[in-house]
């Protein structure tokens, strides 16, 4: 019920893009047309999926204060948590580098879909936010964070595919010249942030 | 007015190169950190010193790094410098590093960096891309004290935390406008700013 819970309210409460302005890059750049926004989605979802268990077992057993009591009792001071940046971003690094293998490998029609977004993931700025989400609200188990991270990726593929939508009907709107492209899509984001303000205070 | 190149590379990025309004790079931070002034202003002097460092770096290293793993080596360089802003900032500045949070860390994955990294320093001399990572820096952060003070100013009417809007205009029913520090409210500060901006620059226009 608790994991439930998270989930929920990581897919519409704590949205990425709506409440903490994530992955807002790659949100903006590829938002164009639905079913590449829909395909980059996919992807950020499942790197999520995979990375926050990752970095979680990183977390707990090699960088927090005292993980490394595991080692041997002369370790249990030994405080590593400055490492963390360093380290979460090269597992998110080498994460997505062997999911692009693998999709080239079993998907090769996805894998030419999304072209150059696949290794942009790695520095999308939604997966190292959630990593580090993870770590400053320390979760229990790897269960949990992967809860989290599923509902984080399911929020920013709802996101993105929503104002996709929405973009391709602008095509036939009347917009003030300075505001068309970038200005007007700042604007629609922010609507749809509100929009999704309504869910705060969800609870199951 | 012919400005000097070196200068030119210093100002450009202030408004007709402005990497947030019309590069449209390092959006995600540059949103969630103005709320108010005071972590508006501490990001901005983070992002600048490790842009200007990093491009540095980078423009010293640029002959020796592979192509095929520049990538790699532009993350670590960038997340090693991170790193150090982040400890300096819990050192001497707690309140301000609580406050802002995971978006210290983020700066790792802001494009601006990679950008100014991949654009500008891989094919420049250093000095180039130090003043070209100091004017990046501090076009980021021009939109970024801009978008923070309106916020500060009719959310809270404070700026800097000091009150600001008399007690007089409160007695008359004036009332601070809450829906400016939620996060949808700095999509649509930063969308008039483009619109203004693009107003007075017409061949920006889409």
């Amino acid at each position: 019920m608790e994991n439930l819970n998270l989930f929920i309210r990581s897919i519409f409460v704590d949205n990425m893009i709506f409440a903490y302005f994530l992955g807002m890059c790659s949100f903006l750049a590829v938002s164009k047309n639905v079913k590449t926004a829909f395909g980059l989605g996919i992807a950020v979802s499942f790197v999520l999926i995979v990375s926050l268990p990752v970095t979680w077992c990183i977390n707990e057993y090699i960088l927090k204060p005292g993980a490394l009591t595991w080692l041997g009792q002369e370790y249990a001071d030994t405080d590593l948590s400055f490492l963390g940046l360093i380290l979460f971003i090269s597992v998110i690094a080498a994460l997505v580098q062997i999911l692009e293998m693998a999709i080239e490998r079993f998907s090769p029609s996805l894998y030419n879909s999304l072209g150059i977004f696949l290794p942009l993931i790695a520095v999308n700025c939604a997966i190292l936010g959630a990593v580090l989400f993870m770590q400053q609200r320390n979760f229990d188990n790897a269960w949990t964070a992967t809860v989290y991270g599923a509902g984080s990726g399911i929020g920013w593929l709802l996101a993105i595919t929503c104002l996709a939508a929405v973009r391709e009907r602008l095509a036939y709107s009347q917009i003030p010249a300075p505001l068309r492209g970038i200005g007007i899509t700042f604007i629609i984001t922010g609507l749809m942030g509100m929009a999704f303000m309504s869910f705060l205070g969800i609870k199951l | 007015m012919k400005l000097s190149k070196s200068l030119q590379t210093l100002i450009n990025p202030l408004s007709k190169e402005n990497p947030v309004i019309v590069q449209v790079l390092g959006i995600c931070s540059a949103l969630a950190v103005t709320a108010k002034l005071e972590p508006a202003v501490v990001m901005t002097i983070s992002v600048t010193a490790v842009l200007a460092f990093s491009n540095v770096i980078i423009s010293l290293l640029r002959k020796t790094i592979p192509t095929s793993i520049r990538i790699i080596v532009q993350l670590v360089v960038v997340a090693a410098l991170v790193v150090i802003v982040d400890q300096v900032l819990k050192a001497f500045a707690y309140d301000v590093s609580k406050q802002l949070s995971v978006f210290i860390g983020l700066i790792i994955t802001n494009c601006i960096i990679m950008g100014r990294l991949e654009a500008f320093a891989l094919n420049n001399r250093p000095y180039a891309s130090f003043l070209d990572g100091v004017g990046n820096g501090l076009g980021y952060g021009i939109i970024l004290i801009i978008v923070a003070f309106f916020r500060e100013l009719l959310g809270s009417g404070t700026l800097f935390g000091i009150q600001v809007i008399p007690q007089w205009c409160y007695d008359h029913g004036y009332v601070n406008n809450g829906m400016m520090i939620l996060p949808p409210m700095a999509l649509i500060t930063v969308a008039c700013i483009i619109w203004v901006h693009r107003i007075k620059n017409k061949d920006l226009q889409e």
